[in-house]
């Protein structure tokens, strides 16, 4: 199985991406676990218990847990994990992934307090554990973990399910603080596998864990892991049969042919993703409402997707993609599309706002990282802006770095961007556009929303949470500070021979279950 | 001897120092850091993470940290990679792209000189022109359309070979990426040593030499390669140091795991540290092959002298 990219860790507190995700999955497990429709099942946890105001989770381990070294995993074991995550002193990058625990946002950031900024590490070290007094998770008993969240958050079970919830094992940990997983002997975890080797940028190799609870329910006895990058050398491999599953690889300038070749192999998955255009609000005529309307109805997303990107993605008229339940149905289609192309109606909207035909309309820019993917379709919207409205603009793209950069400064007008979900949840896409959000980079701001958002952020109450985040999306979506184009998906290639596996939304690639016929 | 070479030894030095410096500082203009993300890590924890590794510290503090490190050889941590030093990924790194690179130079020098030298003796014909034809063609093509070549044919269709990855550096696993990689220098070779040795062919002394009546191989052997070598022996340097850094793409598309990619990969994630340590690494390797490949002139040319004139 190909991953792509050399995992920069495999630590699970500190990792963000993906490519470390596939191999934490296969090595520890959470309290609870994603099925293949990605609903949280009991992983390491039995069973738990919600309180009912919604925030206080009680979750009960199974009896007999063990590492993989055969050492027994208690209730402490993940407490102390979690708490090891919040530390100032490690910096970990997704520590506020466990912000929803009581006292834990505190724990990680009163370092940024400038009375601490000269502390030595042991001062910051005794306030950590003063604050971590009041840490809302405890270990009850060995097998008892009680958590008290800041306020309700139904999407938690699946959080725990979460890498940065993984338990580790502290005697490894503490004996080897910045390089324990570098080591396959020290690299001790709780999931169905365990650990046999890993060399940078060749592979990672694991083998089925005698001490896991489920070992019954494993059925492949190895994964090796390639951490190749080069697209068609790993579509290659592929086709010659040097690889079952190409996760991150499959080589998209040939899809076209691949789609034919191996209809069986090819599968196209949904992503909980939106590929959009930034726009800022502060630049000339883009502080006008109806001139961001107009641009965003002029765009034939039709013909993105099915011209130049080709992998099944879903053209996008809203923020927030399909894949999250509300009640019975789905977020998505409760809330509907919020707008059309309608390319008379943006004419008009743009006469209105003063440029009829686009006359005495300024010369905007639109910003890419550079990659030609990106670079396709924004000349395709050039084009489609200034057949449909008459208006020109400018291509111009920047280094990766640069590009977050210009982004973050607000130097730009109209720029490319994407997210992809952390959790399957319309909050992780909403809350994300509050008024000097960390991510809003738009510069848009307006009261309404953000109260929307505070609203749903404080309810238990499923009902208010989710009406108050569509009426949130209505108004962004009618402000329109950001042009969806369309939503994500994921292509990997799986060989016949392989089943079982599952890979739900946000999730990464699951082999507890799977199966090969060789 | 002894006091010039102490003095170039002196002069790398020097210029390690001023490349470790110039890079630094042009590191930290660009824009962006070791820790940008699409996805914005919080305030709070970007503050975390600048102080765990000294990022928080006024800029020349770090600098005068590093020479210091660098001084007994201490790279610093990479960014990126946690739990590993820059160290670290030099010695993973260096051993394969080093057998990877020795191996292709080999076999460029193995093939290339005999093939030239025959080209040059047999001026014009038909086998000097496919050479030369062949040649041409092979330094033109840009090294991933050669190494996508020799996937499709060796490994997908006549199924010789292993398409990708180092497989510990078994054999089977490494003829592919070293033909990739020698391809461009071994045409190189074939056509400096070609040129260089149709030069030596029309001078005096080897006129001189059939005069005297010295049987061919004696003046092709004695008069005509060992002088037309010069030049070959003198690029030598620069290729292998080229061959190193600029395996890059090889190494990607063959997904092996040396320090060609490190190397571009580093800049683009502004891994600082991981960007100093392989520079001035790449540049004392450079500096040293060019004093090797002097000495190795001086022996072989006697015009050469290895003392500051005057």
């Amino acid at each position: 199985m190909n991953i792509g990219t050399n995992p920069q860790t495999i630590d699970p507190r500190v990792s963000t991406g993906l490519p470390e995700a596939h191999v934490e999955i296969a090595l520890f497990e959470g309290l609870m676990r994603l099925d293949e429709a990605g609903n949280a099942i009991p992983g390491a946890a039995e069973r738990y218990e919600t309180s009912a105001d919604g925030t206080v989770v009680t979750f009960y381990l199974r009896d007999g847990l063990k590492w993989s070294n055969g050492d027994p995993l208690t209730a402490e074991d993940f407490v102390w994990s979690w708490k090891s995550t919040l530390d100032p002193l490690l910096a970990s990058e997704y520590a506020y992934q466990l912000y929803y625990i009581k006292g834990a946002e505190e724990m990680n950031t009163f370092t940024s307090d400038p009375k601490w900024e000269n502390a030595s590490d042991e001062e910051i070290k005794a306030e950590f554990e003063r604050l971590a007094e009041n840490f809302g998770a405890k270990a009850i008993d060995d097998k008892t973990i009680e958590v008290t969240l800041e306020a309700p958050a139904p999407y938690f079970l699946s959080l725990t399910a979460f890498h940065t919830y993984y338990p580790v094992h502290r005697p490894s940990v503490e004996a080897n603080p910045d390089g324990w997983f570098r080591n396959a002997e020290t690299t001790i975890g709780n999931g169905p596998f365990k650990m046999v080797s890993w060399t940078d940028k060749d592979k990672v190799v694991v083998e089925k864990n005698p001490n896991y609870w489920g070992v019954n329910e494993v059925k492949l006895d190895k994964i090796e892991f390639y951490l190749i990058e080069n697209e068609s050398t790993v579509t290659t491999m592929f086709e010659n049969g040097e690889l079952d599953i190409v996760e991150s690889g499959v080589n998209t300038a040939e899809l076209d042919r691949l789609k034919k070749d191996y209809p069986d192999e090819l599968k196209i998955l949904p992503d909980l993703g939106n590929y959009y255009y930034l726009l800022n609000v502060e630049k000339g005529p883009l502080s006008d409402k109806r001139v961001r309307q107009a641009l965003a109805m002029s765009i034939d997303r039709n013909a993105i997707v099915t011209e130049i990107t080709k992998a099944g993605q879903v053209p996008a008229y809203s923020l927030v993609p399909a894949g999250i339940p509300e009640g019975d149905g789905d977020f998505r289609e409760n809330g509907g599309d919020y707008f059309t192309e309608d390319i008379a109606k943006a004419k008009q909207l743009l006469a209105e706002a003063g440029y009829p035909d686009g006359q005495g309309f300024p010369k905007l820019t639109i910003l890419y990282n550079t990659s030609e993917g990106h670079q396709r379709i924004a000349e395709a919207i050039q084009e489609m802006w200034k057949t449909n409205l008459g208006i020109e603009v400018d291509l111009t793209n920047q280094e990766w770095a640069v590009y977050l950069d210009s982004r973050n400064t607000g130097d730009y007008e109209i720029a490319r961007a994407g997210w992809i979900g952390d959790y399957i949840d319309p909050m992780t896409f909403i809350d994300m556009w509050v008024t000097d959000g960390g991510n809003n980079d738009s510069n848009w701001s307006n009261a309404e929303y953000d109260k929307l958002v505070a609203t749903a952020k404080k309810s238990g109450d499923q009902a208010v949470r989710m009406k108050a985040m569509h009426d949130a999306e209505k108004i962004l979506m009618d402000e329109m500070p950001i042009i969806p184009i369309y939503h994500y998906t994921r292509v990997v290639m799986v060989s016949k021979n392989v089943e079982g596996w599952s890979m739900p939304l946000t999730s990464p690639l699951n082999l507890r279950d799977a199966t090969i016929n060789k | 001897m002894a006091r010039y070479l102490m003095q170039r030894i002196v002069t790398m030095f020097v210029v390690a120092f001023v490349v470790v410096t110039a890079t630094f500082f042009l590191m930290r203009a660009l824009p962006g850091g070791p820790f940008s993300s699409e996805r914005n890590v919080p305030e709070a924890i970007l503050k975390n993470l600048e102080r765990r590794y000294n990022l928080d510290k006024p800029l020349h503090e770090q600098y005068i940290d590093y020479v210091k490190g660098v001084i007994v050889w201490d790279l610093g941590p990479s960014f990126k990679y946690k739990g590993l030093t820059v160290n670290d990924v030099i010695n993973r790194g260096f051993p394969v792209s080093a057998k990877l690179g020795g191996i292709s130079l080999l076999v460029s020098i193995v093939i290339g000189i005999p093939l030239g030298i025959a080209g040059a003796m047999k001026h014009n014909s038909v086998g000097d022109r496919t050479i030369s034809g062949l040649a041409i063609l092979t330094a033109a093509a840009p090294s991933f359309v050669i190494a996508g070549v020799l996937q499709y044919v060796f490994a997908y269709k006549l199924r010789w070979f292993p398409s990708a990855t180092w497989g510990g550096g078994q054999l089977r696993y490494m003829v592919l990426p070293v033909l990739a990689l020698s391809s461009y220098n071994l045409a190189w070779i074939v056509k400096l040593t070609r040129s260089s040795m149709l030069e030596v062919i029309n001078q005096d002394y080897i006129r001189t030499a059939r005069a005297k009546g010295l049987r061919e191989i004696v003046i092709v052997y004695r008069h005509m390669i060992k002088n037309a070598m010069v030049p070959v022996v003198a690029s030598l340097a620069p290729m292998t140091a080229s061959i190193l850094t600029g395996s890059f793409i090889v190494e990607n598309v063959f997904g092996i795991p040396g320090i060609g990619r490190e190397f571009v990969q580093s800049i683009t994630n502004r891994d600082y540290t991981v960007t100093l340590g392989m520079t001035v690494f790449f540049c004392l390797l450079l500096v040293g092959f060019t004093l090797l490949a002097d000495i190795a002139l001086a022996i072989i040319d006697p015009r050469v002298r290895l003392e500051k004139e005057g």
